[in-house]
Protein backbone atom coordinates (compact mmCIF):
# COMPACT_ATOMS: atom_id res chain seq x y z
CA UNK A 1 0.00 0.00 0.00
CA UNK A 2 1.35 3.43 -0.93
CA UNK A 3 2.21 5.96 1.75
CA UNK A 4 -0.21 8.42 0.31
CA UNK A 5 -3.09 6.05 0.91
CA UNK A 6 -1.83 5.13 4.35
CA UNK A 7 -2.02 8.73 5.62
CA UNK A 8 -5.76 8.81 5.06
CA UNK A 9 -6.37 5.89 7.39
CA UNK A 10 -7.14 6.40 11.06
CA UNK A 11 -4.76 4.83 13.62
CA UNK A 12 -7.22 2.02 14.27
CA UNK A 13 -7.38 1.24 10.56
CA UNK A 14 -3.60 1.24 10.31
CA UNK A 15 -3.45 -1.15 13.22
CA UNK A 16 -5.90 -3.42 11.48
CA UNK A 17 -3.87 -3.29 8.24
CA UNK A 18 -0.83 -4.40 10.20
CA UNK A 19 -2.82 -7.20 11.81
CA UNK A 20 -4.24 -8.35 8.47
CA UNK A 21 -0.78 -8.35 6.87
CA UNK A 22 0.54 -10.53 9.65
CA UNK A 23 -2.36 -12.92 9.21
CA UNK A 24 -1.60 -13.30 5.50
CA UNK A 25 1.90 -14.55 6.32
CA UNK A 26 0.44 -17.93 7.31
CA UNK A 27 1.20 -20.04 4.26
CA UNK A 28 -1.27 -22.40 2.67
CA UNK A 29 0.10 -25.93 2.37
CA UNK A 30 0.39 -25.84 -1.42
CA UNK A 31 1.78 -29.31 -2.09
CA UNK A 32 -0.66 -31.03 0.24
CA UNK A 33 -3.60 -29.15 -1.27
CA UNK A 34 -2.45 -30.01 -4.79
CA UNK A 35 -2.17 -33.72 -3.99
CA UNK A 36 -5.64 -33.72 -2.44
CA UNK A 37 -7.06 -31.85 -5.46
CA UNK A 38 -5.31 -34.28 -7.85
CA UNK A 39 -6.68 -37.37 -6.09
CA UNK A 40 -10.26 -36.19 -5.64
CA UNK A 41 -10.45 -34.57 -9.10
CA UNK A 42 -8.98 -37.69 -10.67
CA UNK A 43 -11.43 -39.96 -8.87
CA UNK A 44 -14.40 -37.82 -9.97
CA UNK A 45 -13.16 -38.08 -13.57
CA UNK A 46 -12.80 -41.87 -13.25
CA UNK A 47 -16.40 -42.05 -11.99
CA UNK A 48 -17.34 -39.94 -15.03
CA UNK A 49 -15.48 -42.39 -17.26
CA UNK A 50 -17.34 -45.32 -15.65
CA UNK A 51 -20.69 -43.61 -16.33
CA UNK A 52 -19.59 -42.83 -19.91
CA UNK A 53 -18.65 -46.46 -20.51
CA UNK A 54 -22.00 -47.54 -19.10
CA UNK A 55 -23.91 -45.22 -21.46
CA UNK A 56 -21.83 -46.22 -24.48
CA UNK A 57 -22.38 -49.90 -23.75
CA UNK A 58 -26.09 -49.96 -22.88
CA UNK A 59 -27.64 -46.87 -24.50
CA UNK A 60 -25.73 -46.68 -27.81
CA UNK A 61 -24.15 -43.28 -27.28
CA UNK A 62 -21.06 -42.60 -29.33
CA UNK A 63 -17.77 -41.35 -27.96
CA UNK A 64 -18.57 -37.87 -29.26
CA UNK A 65 -21.89 -37.33 -27.51
CA UNK A 66 -21.49 -39.52 -24.43
CA UNK A 67 -20.37 -36.46 -22.46
CA UNK A 68 -23.94 -35.11 -22.33
CA UNK A 69 -25.67 -37.91 -20.37
CA UNK A 70 -22.54 -38.27 -18.23
CA UNK A 71 -22.66 -34.63 -17.17
CA UNK A 72 -26.39 -34.87 -16.43
CA UNK A 73 -25.86 -37.99 -14.31
CA UNK A 74 -22.99 -36.41 -12.39
CA UNK A 75 -25.11 -33.36 -11.64
CA UNK A 76 -27.92 -35.64 -10.42
CA UNK A 77 -25.47 -37.35 -8.03
CA UNK A 78 -24.26 -33.92 -6.94
CA UNK A 79 -27.83 -32.94 -6.10
CA UNK A 80 -28.09 -35.85 -3.65
CA UNK A 81 -24.66 -35.18 -2.15
CA UNK A 82 -25.34 -31.44 -1.81
CA UNK A 83 -28.77 -32.02 -0.32
CA UNK A 84 -27.44 -34.36 2.35
CA UNK A 85 -24.52 -32.02 3.11
CA UNK A 86 -21.82 -34.44 1.97
CA UNK A 87 -20.49 -32.26 -0.84
CA UNK A 88 -19.64 -29.40 1.53
CA UNK A 89 -17.39 -31.68 3.54
CA UNK A 90 -15.79 -33.03 0.37
CA UNK A 91 -15.13 -29.47 -0.81
CA UNK A 92 -13.50 -28.63 2.54
CA UNK A 93 -11.12 -31.51 2.02
CA UNK A 94 -10.46 -31.34 -1.72
CA UNK A 95 -10.51 -27.62 -2.60
CA UNK A 96 -10.24 -27.30 -6.35
CA UNK A 97 -10.50 -31.08 -6.74
CA UNK A 98 -14.24 -30.84 -6.15
CA UNK A 99 -14.75 -27.35 -7.60
CA UNK A 100 -13.22 -27.77 -11.06
CA UNK A 101 -15.13 -30.86 -12.28
CA UNK A 102 -18.65 -30.27 -13.53
CA UNK A 103 -19.93 -31.50 -10.15
CA UNK A 104 -18.60 -28.24 -8.68
CA UNK A 105 -20.69 -26.30 -11.19
CA UNK A 106 -23.70 -28.42 -10.22
CA UNK A 107 -22.99 -27.87 -6.54
CA UNK A 108 -22.82 -24.08 -7.04
CA UNK A 109 -26.22 -24.09 -8.74
CA UNK A 110 -27.92 -26.54 -6.39
CA UNK A 111 -26.61 -25.07 -3.14
CA UNK A 112 -27.69 -21.59 -4.26
CA UNK A 113 -31.15 -22.98 -5.03
CA UNK A 114 -31.47 -24.73 -1.65
CA UNK A 115 -30.05 -21.79 0.28
CA UNK A 116 -32.49 -19.25 -1.14
CA UNK A 117 -35.68 -21.30 -0.98
CA UNK A 118 -36.69 -19.51 2.21
CA UNK A 119 -37.08 -16.34 0.12
CA UNK A 120 -39.77 -18.03 -1.96
CA UNK A 121 -39.63 -20.11 -5.10
CA UNK A 122 -39.90 -17.42 -7.77
CA UNK A 123 -37.66 -14.67 -6.40
CA UNK A 124 -35.57 -16.85 -4.09
CA UNK A 125 -34.87 -20.02 -6.05
CA UNK A 126 -35.51 -18.64 -9.52
CA UNK A 127 -33.65 -15.41 -8.96
CA UNK A 128 -30.60 -16.79 -7.19
CA UNK A 129 -30.08 -20.19 -8.81
CA UNK A 130 -27.31 -18.85 -11.09
CA UNK A 131 -25.87 -16.46 -8.53
CA UNK A 132 -22.62 -18.42 -8.16
CA UNK A 133 -22.53 -20.23 -11.51
CA UNK A 134 -23.62 -17.22 -13.57
CA UNK A 135 -20.14 -15.82 -14.30
CA UNK A 136 -19.06 -19.19 -15.70
CA UNK A 137 -21.94 -19.22 -18.17
CA UNK A 138 -21.65 -15.53 -19.07
CA UNK A 139 -17.94 -15.51 -19.80
CA UNK A 140 -17.96 -19.02 -21.22
CA UNK A 141 -20.60 -18.02 -23.77
CA UNK A 142 -18.98 -14.69 -24.54
CA UNK A 143 -15.49 -16.12 -25.06
CA UNK A 144 -16.89 -19.01 -27.08
CA UNK A 145 -18.73 -16.46 -29.23
CA UNK A 146 -15.52 -14.54 -29.92
CA UNK A 147 -13.51 -17.70 -30.63
CA UNK A 148 -16.17 -19.18 -32.92
CA UNK A 149 -16.63 -15.86 -34.69
CA UNK A 150 -12.92 -15.49 -35.45
CA UNK A 151 -12.71 -19.11 -36.57
CA UNK A 152 -15.76 -18.78 -38.85
CA UNK A 153 -14.42 -15.62 -40.43
CA UNK A 154 -11.04 -17.24 -41.01
CA UNK A 155 -12.65 -20.33 -42.55
CA UNK A 156 -15.11 -18.46 -44.77
CA UNK A 157 -13.02 -15.58 -46.02
CA UNK A 158 -9.52 -16.71 -45.27
CA UNK A 159 -9.92 -20.09 -46.95
CA UNK A 160 -8.43 -21.86 -43.94
CA UNK B 1 -6.12 -47.54 -20.08
CA UNK B 2 -8.55 -44.72 -20.71
CA UNK B 3 -9.46 -44.87 -17.02
CA UNK B 4 -5.84 -44.22 -16.05
CA UNK B 5 -5.52 -41.23 -18.38
CA UNK B 6 -8.92 -39.92 -17.27
CA UNK B 7 -7.61 -39.98 -13.70
CA UNK B 8 -4.29 -38.29 -14.54
CA UNK B 9 -5.61 -35.60 -16.89
CA UNK B 10 -8.65 -34.82 -14.75
CA UNK B 11 -6.45 -34.65 -11.67
CA UNK B 12 -3.96 -32.35 -13.36
CA UNK B 13 -6.67 -29.91 -14.44
CA UNK B 14 -7.83 -29.81 -10.81
CA UNK B 15 -4.24 -29.15 -9.69
CA UNK B 16 -4.12 -26.17 -12.07
CA UNK B 17 -7.29 -24.92 -10.38
CA UNK B 18 -5.77 -25.48 -6.93
CA UNK B 19 -2.65 -23.53 -7.91
CA UNK B 20 -4.84 -20.66 -9.07
CA UNK B 21 -6.60 -20.79 -5.67
CA UNK B 22 -3.45 -20.91 -3.55
CA UNK B 23 -0.68 -19.19 -5.50
CA UNK B 24 -2.59 -16.48 -7.37
CA UNK B 25 -5.22 -16.15 -4.59
CA UNK B 26 -8.15 -16.11 -6.99
CA UNK B 27 -11.69 -16.73 -5.79
CA UNK B 28 -13.40 -19.92 -7.00
CA UNK B 29 -15.54 -17.76 -9.31
CA UNK B 30 -12.50 -16.23 -11.01
CA UNK B 31 -10.77 -19.60 -11.23
CA UNK B 32 -13.70 -21.38 -12.87
CA UNK B 33 -14.28 -18.47 -15.25
CA UNK B 34 -10.61 -18.50 -16.31
CA UNK B 35 -10.73 -22.26 -16.86
CA UNK B 36 -13.87 -22.02 -19.00
CA UNK B 37 -12.38 -19.24 -21.12
CA UNK B 38 -9.15 -21.20 -21.61
CA UNK B 39 -11.23 -24.25 -22.58
CA UNK B 40 -12.94 -22.16 -25.26
CA UNK B 41 -9.61 -20.86 -26.58
CA UNK B 42 -8.04 -24.34 -26.63
CA UNK B 43 -11.11 -25.57 -28.48
CA UNK B 44 -10.71 -22.81 -31.04
CA UNK B 45 -7.15 -23.93 -31.66
CA UNK B 46 -8.40 -27.51 -32.04
CA UNK B 47 -6.33 -28.86 -29.16
CA UNK B 48 -9.11 -29.70 -26.73
CA UNK B 49 -10.66 -32.28 -29.06
CA UNK B 50 -7.37 -34.17 -29.10
CA UNK B 51 -7.30 -34.09 -25.32
CA UNK B 52 -10.84 -35.55 -25.22
CA UNK B 53 -9.82 -38.35 -27.59
CA UNK B 54 -6.86 -39.07 -25.38
CA UNK B 55 -8.31 -38.77 -21.87
CA UNK B 56 -12.08 -39.32 -22.30
CA UNK B 57 -13.92 -38.21 -19.18
CA UNK B 58 -10.69 -36.74 -17.80
CA UNK B 59 -11.21 -33.94 -20.30
CA UNK B 60 -15.03 -33.87 -20.53
CA UNK B 61 -15.80 -33.79 -16.78
CA UNK B 62 -13.75 -30.70 -15.72
CA UNK B 63 -15.43 -27.34 -16.33
CA UNK B 64 -12.98 -26.54 -19.17
CA UNK B 65 -15.04 -28.84 -21.37
CA UNK B 66 -17.96 -26.43 -20.98
CA UNK B 67 -16.06 -23.79 -22.96
CA UNK B 68 -14.96 -26.42 -25.44
CA UNK B 69 -18.50 -27.64 -26.06
CA UNK B 70 -19.84 -24.11 -26.49
CA UNK B 71 -17.34 -23.54 -29.29
CA UNK B 72 -18.06 -26.94 -30.86
CA UNK B 73 -21.82 -26.25 -30.90
CA UNK B 74 -21.29 -22.79 -32.38
CA UNK B 75 -18.90 -24.07 -35.05
CA UNK B 76 -21.23 -26.92 -36.07
CA UNK B 77 -24.04 -24.50 -36.82
CA UNK B 78 -21.68 -21.95 -38.35
CA UNK B 79 -20.61 -24.52 -40.92
CA UNK B 80 -24.23 -25.09 -41.90
CA UNK B 81 -25.68 -21.59 -41.76
CA UNK B 82 -22.77 -19.20 -41.86
CA UNK B 83 -22.02 -16.52 -39.33
CA UNK B 84 -25.47 -16.45 -37.68
CA UNK B 85 -24.92 -20.08 -36.69
CA UNK B 86 -22.39 -18.92 -34.12
CA UNK B 87 -25.30 -17.55 -32.09
CA UNK B 88 -27.93 -20.17 -32.85
CA UNK B 89 -25.65 -23.12 -32.18
CA UNK B 90 -24.04 -21.90 -28.98
CA UNK B 91 -25.95 -24.13 -26.56
CA UNK B 92 -26.50 -27.02 -28.99
CA UNK B 93 -24.08 -29.37 -27.22
CA UNK B 94 -23.97 -27.89 -23.72
CA UNK B 95 -27.72 -27.94 -23.16
CA UNK B 96 -27.55 -31.12 -21.06
CA UNK B 97 -25.30 -29.59 -18.41
CA UNK B 98 -27.28 -26.41 -18.00
CA UNK B 99 -30.71 -28.00 -18.14
CA UNK B 100 -29.61 -30.71 -15.71
CA UNK B 101 -28.31 -28.04 -13.33
CA UNK B 102 -31.58 -26.08 -13.50
CA UNK B 103 -33.83 -29.15 -13.23
CA UNK B 104 -31.97 -30.84 -10.38
CA UNK B 105 -31.37 -27.50 -8.66
CA UNK B 106 -35.10 -26.87 -8.56
CA UNK B 107 -35.87 -30.42 -7.45
CA UNK B 108 -33.22 -30.07 -4.75
CA UNK B 109 -34.75 -26.83 -3.56
CA UNK B 110 -38.14 -28.56 -3.29
CA UNK B 111 -36.93 -31.59 -1.33
CA UNK B 112 -34.02 -30.36 0.76
CA UNK B 113 -33.98 -27.75 3.50
CA UNK B 114 -31.07 -25.36 3.95
CA UNK B 115 -28.72 -26.28 6.79
CA UNK B 116 -27.29 -24.03 9.47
Amino acid sequence: MSNNKKKKLTPTQQEYQQFANNREVVKRPLLKNCIKAFLVGGIICVIGQLISTFYMYFFKFTEQNVGNPTVATLIFITMLLTGFGVYDRLAQFAGAGSAVPVTGFGNAVISAAIEHRTEGFVLGVGGNIFKLAGPVIVFGVFSAFIVALIKTILIQWGGL
Amino acid sequence: MVFFWAFVVGGLICVIGQIMFDVFKLTPGHTLTTLVVSGAVLSGLGWYEKLVDFAGAGATVPITSFGNQLVIGAMEQAEKHGIIGVITGMFQVTSSGISAAIIFGTIGAIFFKPKG
